[in-house]
This record gives structure tokens, sequence and C-alpha cells, in this order.
């Protein structure tokens, strides 16, 4: 027996494309209810939006001064990339959607920095400098070309970030860097990025901490931080670390858990619940059904027993390979698991699967569900796919995942809403 | 399958965890407290030093409350939760088990000793000194919430009460918070479904063995539950009959964590009743999606904060008590955006414990405070009574609002 709910869209995934495409289809008035078996890209990913870091196809790794222009070129170049099935144009109006969403959301003063027209470049954990379109505010001041002397602080505890070598990366590469550690006595022996942020949620604790802070920092004008300066309040948290120390401060992300993605992820969350769209987390689509053409309803593996889920329309934005969603078997067939649509971007069964060098660009990079100009997976009609579910693009090698996931969320959502038209809210 | 095969399909689960720490964000314990570790640490990477018949080189994991939302976040399905309980009755074989530990989570026992002596247990239960006594010698902490004996039990009231017949028939699984503490949330939820065109029949019934399972006795747990599922087990040998209970953590014990976590996949009756149990939040909502569930909803106008108990949102449906809600003209429905209140079950009742449960549930007590609400609807009895302690103010059922709004008081 199974269990059943129907709305007008049901959204597989919950990272930023399914977010995004949820909270959009939302909006137009459409029920929705995003399906996934866990939380998304957000935790794990460092809370920018890459729009296009690195031009694909170039030898030398130069980084993409114009993130827009860049986006047109590689449209109009790759007819087959994400980009250019969404077109530039949608990429800007969900970015500049995307900072709406934030200055609107449940961080209070918490605003998104940065445009289009040029990428920031920010320092990593390691102290490489990474492009990005968009950033949390509290990333904005490491933006390499205004950096003046700075002080990167660790915290003797964390694991997860080493400012000596985030500093001498710095320094090659021509930022007048210098590092510090603050030794703090904590309930544990180590401390996780996690951690540390929910004790800058407390005032008191962050008084203290600025009081150990500021001798460290008197030789520097910019002041670089672990990402972990709150969850609930970041911007007033750097409001303040900004006015007791007198330098401008910003993040420098590390490893998962991401704070900022996580920041990113309750916006979006917040954002669809006021839109009246529902989440479901913890079940698998374990199968569904078919009429002709369409997909009629999928099936998840609730408690108990399965749960079919009906719907007009579809957004699959389940992700790649690192989500699990396509997987490479060891025959060395590639498969999409969650409703098994064929693949593009595949090479030839006499060609390899894998190239064995570091760094190289591999045969299956590209792989993703295979697609119309409108995002619509070949061989069921009303399912329109999103995120790292698309062929054509290596979003690491670009620097371009948070930007397609963004805009092909941003896009799916139009498709959807347009052929869904009149009959928008009818399951409502 | 055997039990050995079950658990290591479920240990299987562990190759798939990636160290990504989403786990370690929703984490509710870990977050509070560093006695335990995490859900990562305590599950897919301890497990590896988890040997059959040697000794458990870390208790950490017995701080685990077993809420289970680990498992609910994991993007690659891993069973952390549930890994974590078989860990605690490894833990618990081996490092033996407090008294207190066997009296608790019988919730029988305790009903049936109390309930005819209401007056005189509720009385010890307010009497501080009795309290300070109970800690001492059983420890169970002097502050933690008790609910009070109705003094009479719901299956008495079931007994009398003749359901009309209906073309659908529903069975009534009401757990042992309806039948000791809390009996007008059964004649409520009974009066709703009828309301709705359900005939429903309430069979002899007895604890699901939820609470002993959660503090790692999983022999008594297992012949908890399998009593439950032959008791149950008839009534749906048709096609199509179903079980619906409101205590969804009870429901969820039925569906899901009997068969995983007590590794009794195989048990046919118990598979049965877990295929057709359902919350009674989701049957309605279901029932709503097919447009026939009754909207004759007269208005509410009142605030009402709404908690997702862990437990329920281990059902993996999302939330139907907020969308069945959402539906009763004039009511202000506000979602708190807090992970757990902090009792999980018996876990803050522990005098070891409770400290850490009021530290979880603090930031869900804030936002009650914060909502302006009144009461706070809640789908689990024990977090009610948590958050009635956490915060002064009365916690109900959902089905509570569906109850009065259709006028049926």
């Amino acid at each position: 027996m199974k269990r059943s709910q129907r709305d007008d869209v049901i959204v597989i995934g919950a990272g930023t494309a399914g977010l995004t495409a949820a909270i959009r289809l939302a909006e137009a008035g459409a029920s929705v209810r995003v399906v996934a078996r866990g939380i998304g890209s957000t935790h794990l990913a460092p809370g920018t939006i890459d729009v296009l870091g690195y031009a694909p196809g170039g030898e030398a790794r130069v980084p993409v001064r114009s993130p827009a222009a860049a986006v047109a070129q590689l449209a109009a170049d790759r007819p087959d990339h994400p980009y250019a099935l969404v077109g530039a144009e949608v990429v800007a109006e969900a970015v500049a959607w995307l900072r709406e969403a934030a200055a609107n959301g449940p961080l209070p003063g918490y605003r998104y920095a940065g445009e289009l027209e040029r990428n920031l470049m920010l320092p990593t954990a390691v102290g490489a400098l990474k492009p990005s379109a968009l950033v949390p505010e509290t990333f904005a001041a490491g933006d390499a070309a205004e950096l003046g002397r700075v002080c990167v602080i660790g915290i003797a505890a964390l694991r997860d970030f080493y400012p000596q070598l985030c500093a001498a990366n710095l320094r090659a590469a021509g930022i007048d860097a210098h590092a510090a550690s603050i030794e703090l006595v904590l309930e544990r022996a180590d401390a996780s990025m996690l951690g540390l942020a929910r004790r800058f949620d407390d005032a008191t604790w962050r008084a203290s901490f600025c009081a150990l802070l500021a001798p460290l920092v008197r030789a520097a004008d910019h002041v670089g931080l672990p990402a972990t300066l709150g969850l609930s309040d970041p911007h007033a948290v750097l409001s303040e670390l900004e006015r007791r120390l007198g330098r401008r401060v910003f993040e420098i992300p590390s490893l998962p858990p991401s704070v900022p993605g996580m920041r990113l992820y309750e916006i979006l969350r917040q954002r669809l619940r006021a839109a009246g769209g529902r989440i479901a987390l913890g079940a698998s689509i374990v199968s569904h059904q078919r009429q002709g053409e369409r997909i009629a309803s999928v099936d998840a593996a609730t408690a108990g027993s399965e749960t079919t889920y009906s719907a007009d329309a579809f957004v699959l934005a389940s992700g790649g390979f690192h989500s699990g969603a396509i997987a490479l078997d060891s025959h060395w067939v590639t498969r999409e698991l969650v409703l098994g649509l064929p693949l593009q971007g595949l090479p030839a069964a006499s060609e390899p699967r894998f190239v064995a060098a570091y760094g190289a660009e591999q045969p299956l990079a590209r792989v993703g569900v295979a697609v119309d100009r409108e995002l619509r997976a070949t061989g069921a009609a009303n399912v329109v796919v999103a995120g790292a579910s698309l062929p054509g693009a290596v979003p690491w090698h670009e620097g371009s995942g948070e930007g397609i996931a963004l805009a092909s969320g941003y896009r799916a959502a139009q498709v959807v809403a347009a052929e869904l038209g009149a009959g928008i809210g009818a399951a409502a | 399958m055997t039990r050995l095969a079950e658990h290591e399909l479920l240990r299987g689960s562990l190759d798939h965890c990636v160290k990504c720490t989403i786990c370690e964000t929703a984490c509710p314990v870990s977050n509070v407290t560093s006695l335990f570790p995490g859900p990562k640490y305590a599950g897919p990477q301890s497990e590896r030093y988890r040997i059959a018949d040697e000794p458990t080189v870390d208790a950490s994991v017995d701080y685990c409350s077993g809420c289970g939302i680990c498992s609910q976040v994991c993007p690659q399905g891993v069973k952390i939760a549930e890994l974590n309980a078989q860990a605690r009755d490894q833990l618990k074989r081996q490092h033996g088990v407090p008294l207190r530990d066997r009296v608790i989570t019988r919730p029988t026992w305790l009903g049936r000793a109390g309930t005819p002596a209401a007056a005189v247990a509720n009385w010890s239960l307010g009497f501080r000194p009795a309290r300070i006594l109970a800690e001492k010698a059983l420890g169970v902490h002097r502050d933690a919430p008790a609910p009070r004996f109705a003094g009479r039990r719901f299956s008495r009231w079931a007994r009398t009460h003749t359901s009309p017949a209906a073309a659908r028939r529903v069975v009534y699984f009401h757990g042992c918070g309806t039948e000791y503490y809390e009996p007008w949330e059964g004649e409520r939820v009974v009066a709703v479904l009828e309301h709705n065109g359900y005939e429903v029949v309430v069979p002899k019934q007895d604890c699901c063995g939820l609470p002993l399972q959660s503090s790692g006795l999983f022999d008594a747990a297992r012949k908890t539950v399998l009593r439950l599922a032959r008791a149950l087990a008839p009534y749906v040998a048709d096609e199509h009959t179903i079980i619906v209970g409101n205590a969804t953590s009870c429901t969820l014990m039925l569906k899901r964590e009997a068969r995983e976590i007590l590794e009794l996949d195989d048990d046919p009756d118990l598979r049965r009743v877990s295929e057709r149990t359902y919350d009674v939040c989701e049957l309605l909502l279901e029932q709503h999606a097919r447009g026939e569930l009754r909207t004759d909803f007269a208005p509410l106008h009142e605030t009402v904060a709404y908690h997702a108990p862990c437990q329920q949102q281990g059902h993996w449906i999302g939330k139907p008590a907020l969308e069945l809600l959402a539906l009763i003209p004039g009511l202000e429905v506000r979602e708190l955006n807090a992970r757990c209140c902090g009792i999980a079950g018996t876990y803050g009742l522990k005098a070891e414990k409770y400290e850490i449960a009021m530290a979880v549930g603090s930031d869900l007590f804030a936002q009650v405070s914060a909502s302006g609400a009144a009461t706070v609807a809640c789908d689990s009895e024990t977090c009610r009574w948590q958050i009635t302690h956490g915060t002064q103010l009365p916690s109900v059922h959902p089905i509570d609002y569906l109850y009065r709004a259709y006028g049926l008081e």
C-alpha cells in the first residue's frame, strides 16, 4: 500500500538550484513540494555565488574579470553549456534576485555584495585567490584589489584553518600578509567552524574575543578570520568587530560545515516557507510512474511504505556525481539514478572513462541529464533539469557551480510556470 | 534476512559517509554539550572501532538523544542514528542497565500503577521531597517534566463508545500517552476521524517499545513491539484497512524504527502493520489531497505556535500538521524554527541529561515566547510536556485545532 500526495510541482533536491526553483514557483502561485534525501550543497560550498571564475578552453588559468561579459561569450562559444541554455540575461536576473532575497531574508542587515561586471578575488583557506561574483558582505573586505596590510587570524583549537599557510600564500601573491593565532579556552580540545560560529552568536563571548584580538592586529589594515562570524546575526557580528578593532574584517571560508553556506540555506528555506512551499527531507526517490512521454508521479521511500507524489511538473535538481544522483558503476556504465533519464556528454564506448592525470578534465566531467534548449529532460517532457544535474559544464574548473545552480533553478521555474500557465494553483 | 545480515546492511551505509559534516550542523545535542561529540564522530567514525564481543572504547554514544535528525539531513542516506542506537544497546549490555532505565521505559507498568491511585501519584510527582528522593534513589531529575495521570484510561472510554458504521474503517493506535495521561486527545482524534467519514476501531493494545529501545534495552523492546504487532496485524489482514496514531514517535516506531534499529524487518506481522500505519495528520492531509477532507471549519481567531518534533520529522513526509492547520480560517500559525525540545522521550528525565535537554530546548522555548502564541501545537506528547515545562504555556496535539474548528466540542 502506498501513501499519496498531490501538488502542482515536485522539486527533487534541496540545494541552491532546487530551492531557487521551488521559491520562484511558489511565489508564482504554484503548490510546490521539495522532496530530498537530505540537505544539499549549501552546507558544503563557501556560500559565495561564483558565476564564472575561469573561461573554459583557455590554456592558462587566467581569472575572468567580468563574469557578465565572459558568460555572454561562453554562451556564444559553447551552445551545450548550461549558461548557453539559460542565457546571460537570466543569469543577471537570477543574481539580482538572490541579492534581493538575502537583503529581505531572515538575517537582519545581511546582504550579498559584488556585481556581475567584476569578479572579486577572495582569499581561500590556503591563501589562494578565488574569483567570485556575488559574496556575503562578511567576505567583501577580503577582495585582493582593496587589501592593504592583512593579518590572518587563526584559533589554536580550530583544526580546519591554518593562518600561517594562508598568509604565506597571500604573500606569494604579492599581498602584505602575516598570521597570528589566538589561544582560546574551549570545553573541547578541538573546535569546528560551526562550534565557533555559535560562540560568535553570543555577545559576551564576542566582546572577550575582540579584547584578545585587538593587540594582535595593530599593524594591520585588514583582518581575515575563518568564516565563523555567527549564524543568527552575522551583520551585527561583522559591524561590532570592525567597530571594536577599527579595521576592516573579512571571513575566509574553510572546510565544511560552511557557516556562510548554512546562512544561505536559511535565507532560501525561510523564503520558501514564506511563499507557502513545503520541504520533505529524508526520503529518496526510488521509482516513478510514466504516462507516455511524461512522468506522472514519483515514489519516495518514506517511513513504513512509499509515498507517491503526483504532480503536473517535476524539477530535477538532485545533483551530479558527487551527490550520488549520477553514478558510474563497476561495469563502466553511467546512470542517472533518480528517474533513470538518458544522459548526455558520455564518452563513446571505445573511449576511456577516466584519465590518470591530476587536475586534467575527466572524460565524464561534462556528463549530465540530456536536455533540450528549455532544460526539459529528453524523454520526459514535464521534467525540467537544474543545477549540477545539467550536462556541459565543469564547475570545479570554471568556478561556476553556484552560478549555474542559481541561474538554472531560476530558469527552470520560468519554464515550469509557463507550462502550468492557468493551471498554477489548481492542486493547492 | 538474518539479524546479522540486517545489521551488516545498516553498517554498509557507512561506506556512503563522505564526512561532509551536514549531520553535525543539525545535531541538537552536540551543539550544546561537549559530552556528546556529534553524530559523525559517534557514528560513522566510531563504528569502525566497534567489534562484536569486544569492549566499547567510547561511552559517549549514550549521550546521543536518539532524535534521528542526523539521518534525516544526511544527503548520502547513512543510517547514523540507527547505528548509534545499536551501539548504545551494546554499551548497555557491557556496562549494565540502571534500575531507572528499566522503570521509566515501561509506560504500561507506570500507567497501570498510577491510574487507580492518580490523586496520590500526581501529588507525589509534584511533591518536592518525593522528587528529590526519586532523583537520589533512581536518577530521575527532580525538575524533569512529569505528566499527570488522568485517573481514567482511554481504552475504557473506547469500549463504551460506538463508532458509527461507515464505508471506510481505520484502526486507532492510541499509544500510552493517550491511554494513561491524555485520554481526551484520543477522544478528539476519534471525533475528527468520524467527522471525516471513518469508522474507528480501537483494538486492545499496549506499548510500542520505543522507550526501551531508546534506552538501549533491545531484547525487551523487541518483545514489546512484536506483541503490539501481533495485536494489530489481524485488523489489517485485508487489503485496505489502515492504522492511524496520534503519538508520532510511536507511529514512527511501528513504521520504521523497529524494523531498522531492532532489525525486525523480517517479521511479517510487523511489516504489515508498519506499511499500514499513518500519522493522523499524514492521513488527513492525504485525504485532503484527494479532495475528500471535510473543510467545514469555523474560524478560530487565535495564534498558535507549531513545533514539528524530531520523531515526526523522521517519517520523512515534511510537516503535514502545518498544512492542516493552514486550512483553518482565522488561525494564525507560527512555525517554529528550532530543531528539538530536548526531551527525546525519556532522555531529558534522566538526572545526568536533564540540563542538556533543557539547553537543547532553550532555543525553542525562546522562539515560543517571541511568537506571541498562547498555545503550542506539537505532535508528540513527551515534547508537549517538555514545551510546557520550558515555557509555562499549554501545548496540545494539532488535531485539537481541527476538533474545535469542526465544532466537535
